[in-house]
């Protein structure tokens, strides 16, 4: 059973907010002296009122002095100054870092996502995954910004606050301490509301992006089948569904934010009833009172602040999940612990011993494979379409294992062999194949070790392809296009096969690499590649029978069992099979 | 025009006017909200003084012979608490309001650039990546909506600055006009913050996108990555553009950083200003102690609409920049208008193309794709199409779906130019089974009514069938939940051959007038081929057919040599195969390397005997 990429991670707040600096470990770099500057840029936020007050009381009231005034001011202007200086400075402090450490997460994301296996990849859809390195990151970086440090400086302020109050009238802390109880105990519930709230926000981002890549790539069959509206309205209705989720969580976010403004206003109510009553009985004078109410408004100012900080932390939450379940899922095909060599390099012999295979939760798609491809043989795997070829060669070169069976190259089971060493030595063209942006050139020194110009021209040249070229604009340095779609179907797969070509791998495995050739180009390019492959592997899998003519071995795969091995001459004069699918191939190709 | 036409000023005064009427509604909730805010919030300090004049003071010092009662507390209590309910409440929905509307602007861009993305033709959509596309969905849409978040705070609070500057001009004069500067002042700061964050913001958003479209690609790339072994290299290229946001992201932050600490100092060093002056003030005799006092405190009022503006304007640069994004695909044009007529008549559909000229690039650079092409195909005959790669057959086909409209030239179905017909009548009429299958992720079902299951005007009983003509009945009877089964996206969950199928039956469920078949059948086993082309040629309709094989062009009644965009020959097939040498070097490579082989064994054969 291969792993899943899950939606979302079930770690716990704690545990999201432990495993996201884990692997942002840059976010912490520096952070001390970050914090000393806030405290610093905090504390500078009081020298005004201080300031007023002072200047009011001592400067103006009861006889002028102006000196007095100036000079505080002048005082107070240097400290403000200094005080801007430190915040710009923790501001563009906390950018580096935290852009940093954002980058690193990013980074490690997207690399595990080409770790896992195709059928883990394909669990995901494009879209989506790609929202897991983007928005989802995005969504973090507002809280590792501000959040963690604003968490600090509020608590700091909250117990400073309170440290002062209890100085004044332990009755009156309490009564705000009581005041405020309620959202303390109601936090965890309204939390966990906008952890879930915010975790629907972005799966619905990620269905959203998904939907519209499947318009974009699939935008030539919907406008040949004027299927446009259809395709709208579902991402329209994906685009509202992401709005809804949007409002719910800020909704709620919201009110619990009101709930604080609430409570804080509240707060000054009582103490300024219970105070004047606490004042009545001569427990507390006018002038601790005024202080009291002072210092009530600089202790619910954090408390409210540090609300906010928490909404926004379950958003970031809820993009780190995302962002966690991609680099927590597993790996199936994974690396040994201690690899086995392949051997020598050079012709590889390939052997399949009682395979069987089937995708998660689906039938049976190979049956008891039993096949032995000498060193330097070329195979030709022909059947019917879906009887399992491209599976075949899926467990050939490791994207998949057998459920049961073992794949041996060189004698070695592939499964004890390092990933990085089975890569070098078969090289697959896929069915679906894919080139890159750039131009085709570009394309071709595409690999493991970049290849320089001149041996770019020599594989095309080796390959009898210069005359295509030719027809080219800008020859080889023509540009292909999204997804190589300015070059025709063709095209495309002349440019993989040269690209795997240039890779020289043991093993070369085309599986319909050239379905989409025609019959000139491709005889002349297999020509071409017989003679250049001469002491290489090839497993070739294609419906054009030319293919299995020139093969050494035709391996004829029927309903996931192989049915006959053998030369072309060998299985046309056994009259099974294969023979019936060459008849039927020499009439359609005359 | 979707973009903003001006200067900066006029265009951020565009972008919020837009906005703002696009949800008029909400934002007026928001907005008397925030206005709500605004005064509960200087009731709460102005009560709170008079309070402490009125009854705490006096309760305090009077002593038991004071006139202030337990009522009276009491009283001040519950005016503070509802003060306080009255903060809340508009609290709650100026913040509900603001970012309800902040996403329905959000939205709103986003369903206009979707819908861009479905008209603009393949020529548009060559050009532009599709990871940058969904960043245009997604992050810049969202930038663009950004600024209306704290808009409606901002906006709201404007009553606090007339309130507090009224008052303050009304205590003194000069000190109200030290206040008021403070308000040009934010704007200057503000006009240097924008000179130097609208490149920084461009370039982040254009580096956002850069970062989706390495991620997209790469993602879409997965097999080919792992059959190089490149995981390495594509990381490096991913980590290189995530660098460069990076950096991008920190330059907006350091502006960003430098900013918001100045916009704060403002109204600080104001209030300075004020006591300062205030003083001389004092002591020339020309206003009292109070006035001062009342001018200090009202310019921290001032604070907030001013932190408020700040937030505004910070935003805006962003929005502005993703606007602008975003306007560059709403206004993108090109779209193959339909028309209008409708297409009368049944049976196979009658093609005509005349003199049709394409190219691509421009100046020295423009390749004619297509050369003055001219055919005919006849009411339910078929004609094959051969041509090397890269001969132009997908191309005419683009051309003959009006997937492409030509440079020059015209295609008719009926005698009617297509560009004259509507869309139904296009797609009614004719069906293409493109060279490469495309599946959505959806039920088999879905993928070839292409409708919801409920709306559908195809029978289950129709979908067999053609199920059953493109031969691919069979292998879905035996998905675990036929019909109904949910294809992996792209159909990956389907070998290349079932996807054909699929496709092909997508296309004859629809009992087209003329169906184009481009290399339909090139993953298609030879066996399997033969019968869906067998069942082809039961159907009554005009087929177009891109094909090498000697056994499908059998098919055909006449067969179409195309060659660097050019018709080299017409006529039938043994015509061609005498007088057309480029023809039969295609259509008998795989016999003449058939005789090869057997001399070459028969030679080898002979020496070894
Ligand atoms: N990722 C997948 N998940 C589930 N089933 C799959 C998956 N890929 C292939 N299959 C199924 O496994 C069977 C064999 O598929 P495979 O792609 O190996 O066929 P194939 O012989 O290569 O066919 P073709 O000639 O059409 O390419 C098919 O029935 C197919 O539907
Ligand atoms: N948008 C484009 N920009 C530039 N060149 C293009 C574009 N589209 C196609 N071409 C070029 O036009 C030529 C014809 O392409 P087309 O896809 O029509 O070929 P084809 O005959 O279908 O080939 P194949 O048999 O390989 O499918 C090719 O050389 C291709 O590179
Ligand atoms: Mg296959
Ligand atoms: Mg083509």
């Amino acid at each position: 059973m291969s792993a899943r990429i899950e939606s979302t991670s079930d770690l716990g707040v704690l545990g999201t907010l432990r495993e996201g600096l884990r692997l942002s470990p840059a976010i912490r770099r520096g952070f001390g002296v970050t914090l000393a500057l806030a405290v610093v840029a905090t504390l500078g936020r009081l020298v005004v009122p201080f300031t007023v007050q002072q200047a009011t009381d001592r400067g103006l009231v009861g006889g002028v002095d102006i000196d007095l005034v100036v000079r505080m001011c002048g005082i107070a202007a240097g400290v403000l100054l200094v005080t801007s200086v430190a915040s710009a400075w923790v501001n563009v402090r906390l950018f580096s870092a935290t852009e940093a450490g954002l980058a690193q997460l990013r980074i490690r994301a997207f690399r595990h996502v080409h770790d896992l296996s195709v059928l883990t990849q394909n669990t995901e859809r494009r879209g989506s995954l790609v929202s897991r390195v983007t928005s989802d990151v995005d969504t973090i970086s507002m809280f590792v910004q501000w959040g963690g440090i604003m968490l600090i400086l509020s608590t700091l302020q909250i117990l400073g606050a309170t440290v002062a109050m209890l100085f004044y009238s332990w009755q009156l802390t309490l009564v705000v301490w009581v005041v405020l109880a309620p959202m303390m105990v109601l936090a965890p519930r309204i939390q966990r509301m906008l952890n879930g709230a915010y975790g629907e926000v972005r799966a619905r981002v990620g269905a959203m992006l998904a939907a519209i890549s499947e318009a974009v790539v699939g935008a030539q069959t919907i406008r040949a089948y004027g299927s446009g509206q259809r395709v709208l309205r579902r991402i329209h209705t994906a685009i509202r569904e992401h709005r809804d989720a949007g409002v719910r969580a800020q909704t709620l976010a919201s009110a619990a934010f009101a709930t604080g403004v609430l409570l804080a206003g509240t707060a000054l109510a009582a103490v300024i009833t219970v105070g004047t009553f606490l004042g009545l009985a001569g427990q507390i004078s006018v002038g601790g009172l005024l202080a009291f109410i002072f210092l009530v408004q600089l202790f619910t100012g954090p408390v409210q602040a540090a609300t906010e900080v928490l909404n926004e932390m379950q958003n970031a939450i809820a993009g780190w999940r995302r962002v966690i379940s991609v680099v927590h899922t597993p790996v199936d095909i994974a690396d040994p612990a201690e690899p086995r060599d392949l051997g020598p390099r050079g012709p590889a012999s390939i052997a399949l011993e009682h395979v069987h295979f089937a995708y998660p939760g689906g039938p049976p798609v190979l049956t008891d494979v039993t096949l032995d491809v000498p060193a330097g043989c070329r195979v030709a795997i022909v059947g019917e379409t879906g009887s399992g070829k491209t599976t075949l060669a899926r467990l050939v070169t490791r994207f998949a294992d057998p459920v049961r069976g073992t794949v041996r190259i060189n004698g070695v089971d592939v499964r004890e062999a390092a990933l990085e060493d089975l890569r070098e030595r078969v090289v697959v063209v896929p069915q679906e194949g894919f080139l890159f942006t750039g131009t085709i050139a570009s394309n071709v020194a595409y690999g493991r070790h970049p290849h320089p110009r001149e041996r770019v021209e020599q594989a095309f040249a080796e390959l009898g392809l210069l005359d295509w070229l030719a027809t080219l604009p800008e020859g080889m340095d023509t540009d292909v296009g999204q997804r190589g779609e300015s070059l025709s179907a063709g095209e495309r797969q002349l440019v993989a096969i040269v690209r795997a070509y240039l890779a020289n791998a043991d093993v070369l495995v085309l599986d319909e690499a050239t379905s989409a050739v025609d019959p000139a180009t491709e005889s002349r390019i297999n020509r071409a590649l017989t003679g250049l492959t001469e002491g290489r592997t090839s497993i070739a899998i294609a419906h054009r029978l030319s293919t299995a003519e020139a093969a050494d071995m035709v391996v004829v795969v029927d309903a996931g069992r192989v049915v006959e091995v053998g030369s072309h001459a060998e299985l046309v004069a056994a009259g099974g099979r294969y023979a019936r699918l060459h008849a039927s191939w020499v009439v359609q190709s005359g | 025009m979707y973009a903003l036409p001006g200067g900066a000023v006029r265009r951020s005064l565009l972008l919020i006017g837009r906005g703002i009427r696009s949800e008029p509604r909400t934002f007026a909730l928001a907005i008397g909200s925030s206005a709500v805010w605004g005064a509960a919030f200087v009731g709460v300090g102005w009560l709170l003084g008079r309070l402490t004049d009125t009854v705490v003071v006096p309760a305090l010092t009077g002593g038991a012979d004071s006139d202030v009662g337990t009522g009276d507390v009491l009283r001040a209590g519950l005016l503070l608490l509802a003060l306080a309910v009255l903060t809340a409440v508009s609290v709650a929905g100026r913040r509900i309001w603001a970012g309800m509307a902040a996403l329905d602007v959000q939205a709103g861009h986003r369903r206009r650039v979707t819908e861009q993305y479905l008209r603009l033709p393949m020529s548009w959509h060559r050009a532009h990546p599709t990871g940058q596309l969904l960043s245009n969905a997604n992050s810049d849409a969202e930038s663009a909506g950004y600024v209306f978040v704290p808009l409606p705070f901002a906006l709201g609070v404007v009553v606090m600055i007339i309130g507090a500057a009224a008052a303050m001009l009304a205590a003194d004069v000069v000190l109200g006009l030290i206040g008021v500067t403070v308000l040009p002042l934010v704007l200057a700061v503000n006009a240097v913050y924008r000179r130097w964050m609208t490149p920084a913001v461009t370039r982040v958003q254009a580096e956002r996108a850069a970062v989706s479209d390495v991620a997209h690609e790469s993602f879409e790339a997965a097999t080919v990555v792992k059959s190089l072994g490149t995981e390495t290299l594509e990381e490096e290229r991913f980590a290189e553009a995530t660098h460069r946001l990076r950096r991008a992201n920190v330059t907006v932050g350091k502006v960003r950083s430098v900013f918001d600490p100045v916009i704060d100092l403002l109204p600080a060093l104001a209030t300075l200003a004020v006591l300062v002056v205030g003083a001389h003030r004092v002591a020339s005799g020309d206003i009292a102690t109070g006035d001062v006092v009342t001018a200090s405190y009202l310019l921290t009022i001032l604070t907030f609409p001013v932190r408020a503006i700040g937030f505004v304007l910070g935003d805006l640069p962003r929005s502005l920049v993703g606007h602008e994004r975003v306007a560059r695909v709403v206004d993108a044009r090109g779209y193959l208008e339909p028309g209008r007529l409708p297409l009368q008549g049944g049976g196979g559909l009658h093609l005509e193309v005349e003199h049709v000229e394409l190219g691509v690039g421009r100046g020295r650079d423009r390749r004619r794709l297509l050369d003055d092409v001219n055919l005919v195909v006849a009411p339910g005959r078929t004609l094959a199409v051969v041509g090397s790669t890269g001969a132009g057959k997908s191309t005419l086909v683009d051309v003959l779906m009006r997937l492409t409209d030509p440079d020059d030239g015209v295609v008719r179905y009926d005698g009617v130019d297509v560009r004259a017909l509507s869309d139904e009548a296009r797609t009614g009429a004719a069906a293409l089974v493109a060279q490469q299958a495309f599946v959505f992720e959806d039920t088999v079902r879905a993928n070839i009514t292409l409708a919801e299951p409920s709306e559908s005007p195809i029978t289950d009983e129709q979908v067999w069938d053609a199920l059953r003509l493109a031969r691919a009945d069979d292998f879905v009877r035996a998905l675990p939940d036929g019909l109904d089964t949910v294809v992996g996206e792209r159909g990956t969950s389907l070998s290349g051959g079932q996807r054909q199928r699929i496709a092909i039956a997508r296309a004859l469920v629809r009992r087209p007038r003329l169906l184009v078949l481009d290399d339909a059948t090139s993953a298609v086993d030879p066996e399997v081929e033969q019968a869906i082309l067998a069942n082809l040629r039961r159907q009554e309709c005009t087929v177009v057919v891109v094909a090498y094989r000697t056994a499908t062009i059998a098919l055909a009644d006449r067969v179409l040599h195309l060659e660097a965009g050019r018709v080299v020959d017409v006529g039938a097939h043994e015509e061609l195969l005498a007088r057309d040498p480029g023809y039969a070097r295609i259509v008998t490579a795989y016999a003449r390397d058939r005789a090869e082989r057997d001399e070459r064994d028969a030679d080898r054969g002979g020496v070894a005997r």
